[in-house]
């Protein structure tokens, strides 16, 4: 593998350019160094935008660019890069390279095992396939031979011949079916795969017999067509699972795994699990709490928004309670820990996640719903034809037993086994390149019984990224002098009005004295008077209902307000989802000013603010026992129960891990507009799935009676087989 | 009939090469990425010569 490979003349070249001169004239100490380091380590990340050969290209020249990068490999198929570097190199750094090229990147958990474990039996039903391919199309060469009329020795040669390519690929291709058959027998139940091994296994032996005997039919044919047919639903079914749940389970928990220690005044890092309670844990800006506690020491500003929906940030100072997955915003906190790791508010959430999960009523698909009846149908017809020949015929059992297996192989399930998942992979497969996940098989069906839809605000409907609305209105001096202060912070209110200022063109003021007072704002020293930038009690102003900033220069105050911008595509998704007919219903944990303006601006009639997590529950419980289906849209910890608790859920993929956990379909890239389109391709998919199985009814209703009337030959099984297979898959990518 | 000797075991060894030809692709990982290797050959990055061995400098365009 290239990975393991020392690359001395690349590193070199490129340290050289900065390193000391004495580097350069010592490659090979150098590349010593290298190689003596540990060796690299493997990062995965999931690339949602990517879909050419320029994004290729870009993103693998990118982050070749990098130093420390010795290896990028894209995966257009999973949408995901894999890199290999060299340890100091974060995948922070590589997703925000990649964002300066211009593609939005997650990081995806290391836990690849389990996606190899994945690969492992993808390859294997593969396999598996190709033997029944290679098996089929031979048999099927000398099957027309005997149909159109060979005789005698050349058809028993014929016959044997087909026996010995056939009678080892059904002993090795149908395995899966015989497995999973001889399962649900032991469980007591008639699942698909029952009748499915009984036609294998009969048509198998019956044919084997006919050969022995020097008979005129033999079913080999149609036994590895079956055998081909159904292992193809079944890959395509496991492709598709296998997609999704390798991307949106491995996307990286935003979970804080280690915490920050304090031990006798010195900072150790511990894992979460570690930390007990009356630990003190400091806290860094820009950081997430890992633990529920109190604030022992410093003050700042805390963003509740993934817990509660508020989008105005909260200040924290001595004694200000703080609950695991709050960010810290400013200065640097020292918390005594109340409850950590399993007890923590954030874990009790997740276990109250896992409940309703557990509790959610365990959906039956159409397919589930057919096969209940199909089966036991199916096995009542072929033992029905073979008493009632056995009885006609006086006891030939040749002949009785000859009838059923053509009774079970004409009528075994391949549309069930095949039409569902051809429709369910086109279906996945189109949402997939729109940016949308399917974590859960079923999730596509309960998506188009969908008859309200729930949305939550911030971080939803909103990107969670604060903007200045009113900047322009405010005083040329104003502006400058907030320009100024506020570039000297990393608060998010105070980036986003420097990072607007700059656009607008406005120089910021020179201001003396920055200093930037945690928890409350930034203070300097402009024109030889004290300036401040904040809180509006600090800055000793009349707050508004909606997040702002405010200024205070001499006496006089200024308000900047800001609001969420609001996610892209999230508007005409609104606006497609009334014109479907869906009842649509906004509800936050955010305050009511913010709430109504973002409602009125997206046409939402029924809006509800300051919402607890308990009551988004409520409300989605209630319109369920309503008899409404719920589509719940959200990415909160607060939105989390809701999530669980809907028929189908949505979450983008900033949303907190327990949020994408209980959502069925990940909604990979930052726009809303796919939501739509996935409501409406759900829709046609279920269409398509009841089409297919009126279409395999149909031939089922013309070669059963056949097959029953003891007319149906090797050729018309084979006939009646592959048109009703390939009628179905033709109909399936029929999906747009 | 004499023909049929040579016929099937030709169709059979035919198709058994392409079975174990498969096995191959298979087993070294070209199923992996279909989406990608179709977008791949419309990048120019190695279309003149094969791709140097990692340990050489790379010459960008």
């Amino acid at each position: 593998m290239t990975i393991a490979a020392p690359f001395p003349v690349r590193e070199v070249e490129r340290a050289g350019l900065g390193a000391c001169p004495a580097c350069v004239s010592a490659p090979a100490a150098q590349a010593m160094a290298k190689a003596a380091q540990p060796v690299d380590q493997g990062v995965m990340l999931s690339l949602p935008t990517a879909h050419c050969a320029a994004c290729i290209s870009t993103v693998e020249h990118t982050l070749m660019a990098m130093p420390g990068v010795r290896s990028a490999r894209v995966n257009l198929t999973l949408k995901r890069v894999s890199v290999s570097a060299s340890a100091d190199v974060t995948p922070g750094q590589l997703i925000a390279a990649l964002g300066h090229a211009g593609y939005e990147a997650h990081e995806l958990d290391a836990g690849i095992l389990s996606s190899t474990d994945m690969d492992r039996q993808g390859r294997d039903l593969l396999m598996r396939l190709g033997v029944a391919f290679f098996s089929m199309m031979n048999i099927m060469l000398l099957s027309v031979a005997v149909w159109s009329g060979a005789e005698g020795a050349t058809r028993d040669l014929f016959h044997w011949i087909s026996a010995l390519i056939a009678i080892p690929t059904v002993i090795f291709s149908g395995q899966p079916f015989f497995k999973s058959a001889w399962m649900s027998l032991r469980a007591w139940r008639l699942g698909m795969d029952v009748p499915i091994s009984l036609a294998l296994i009969l048509a198998s032996s019956i044919s084997l017999y006919e050969t022995i005997e020097g008979g005129h039919h033999a079913y080999f044919d149609a036994a590895v067509m079956l055998c081909f047919f159904l292992l193809l639903g079944r890959y395509l079914d496991h492709r598709a699972r296998a997609i999704a749940r390798s991307a949106a389970e491995e996307l990286a928990a935003l979970e804080v795994p280690r915490a920050t220690v304090l031990v006798d005044g010195a900072e150790v890092i511990r894992p979460i699990s570690e930390v007990a309670t009356g630990d003190l844990v400091r806290v860094r800006p820009g950081g997430r709490m890992p633990v529920d506690g109190v604030v022992t020491e410093g003050s700042s500003e805390l963003d509740r928004s993934l817990l509660t929906g508020e989008s105005l940030p909260v200040f924290a100072g001595l004694g200000t309670v703080v609950s695991a997955g709050e960010v810290n915003l400013t200065g640097p906190l020292t918390v005594r820990v109340t409850a950590a790791g399993k007890d923590s508010s954030l874990h009790r959430m997740a276990d109250l996640v896992a409940i309703a999960e557990n509790a959610r009523t365990r959906y039956t698909t159409l397919a589930e719903r057919a096969a209940s009846w199909y089966s036991p149908l199916v096995h009542l017809l072929s033992f029905s034809a073979f008493g009632f020949w056995m009885w006609k015929t006086g006891g030939d059992l040749r002949f009785a037993v000859n009838i059923s297996a053509a009774v079970l192989i004409i009528t075994c399930p391949c549309a069930l086994g095949l039409a569902v998942p051809a429709v369910v992979t086109s279906a996945s497969g189109r949402l997939f390149r729109k940016g949308l996940l399917i974590k859960d098989g079923t999730a596509l069906e309960r998506l188009a019984e969908v008859d309200t839809v729930v949305l939550d605000k911030t971080g939803t409907l909103t990107m969670g990224a604060p903007e200045p609305v009113d900047f322009a209105s405010h005083p040329l001096w104003a502006a400058g002098l907030a320009a100024g202060l506020a570039a000297a912070s990393s608060h998010p209110l105070a980036q986003a009005l420097a990072k607007r200022a700059a656009n607008d063109g406005i120089t910021p003021a020179v201001i003396d004295d920055l200093q930037e007072v945690p928890g409350y704002g930034i203070k300097g020293r402009w024109q030889g008077a004290e300036v401040r930038l904040g809180r509006a009690d600090w800055c000793m102003a009349d707050p508004l209902d909606v997040t702002a900033t405010y200024l205070l220069a001499g006496a006089r105050t200024h308000a900047f307000a800001f609001e969420d911008h609001l996610r892209p595509g999230a508007a005409e998704a609104v606006a497609a989802f009334k014109a479907m007919g869906k009842d649509v219903r906004l509800i936050s944990g955010d305050v009511e000013g913010a709430v109504s303006g973002l409602a009125s601006r997206l046409g939402i009639a029924n809006w509800t603010a300051n919402a607890l997590p308990a009551e988004k529950a409520d409300l989605v419980d209630n319109l369920t026992r309503s008899g409404h289906r719920v589509l719940m849209i959200g990415d909160g910890l607060n939105d989390t129960a809701a999530l669980a608790g809907a028929h189908v859920s949505i979450s983008p993929a900033t949303a907190l891990d327990a949020a994408r956990v209980a959502s069925d379909i990940v909604l990979l890239g930052s726009s809303m507009a796919p939501v739509a389109d996935a409501l409406r391709i759900s829709q046609q998919a279920r269409r398509r799935i009841v089409e297919n199985f009126l279409i395999s009814g149909g031939y089922n209703v013309v070669a059963v009676p056949l097959a029953l009337a003891g007319m149906a030959t090797p050729l018309a099984a084979a006939l009646a087989m592959s048109l009703s297979s390939i009628t179905v898959s033709l109909n399936a990518l029929r999906l747009k | 009939m004499d023909i049929l000797a040579y016929l099937i075991p030709i169709s059979l060894i035919l198709g058994g090469t392409g079975l174990a030809a498969f096995f191959w692709a298979m087993r070294s990982h070209q199923f992996d990425d279909p989406d990608g290797d179709a977008a791949r050959i419309l990048c120019a990055d190695w279309d003149e010569a094969p791709k140097p061995a990692p340990d050489t400098p790379i010459k960008t365009d």
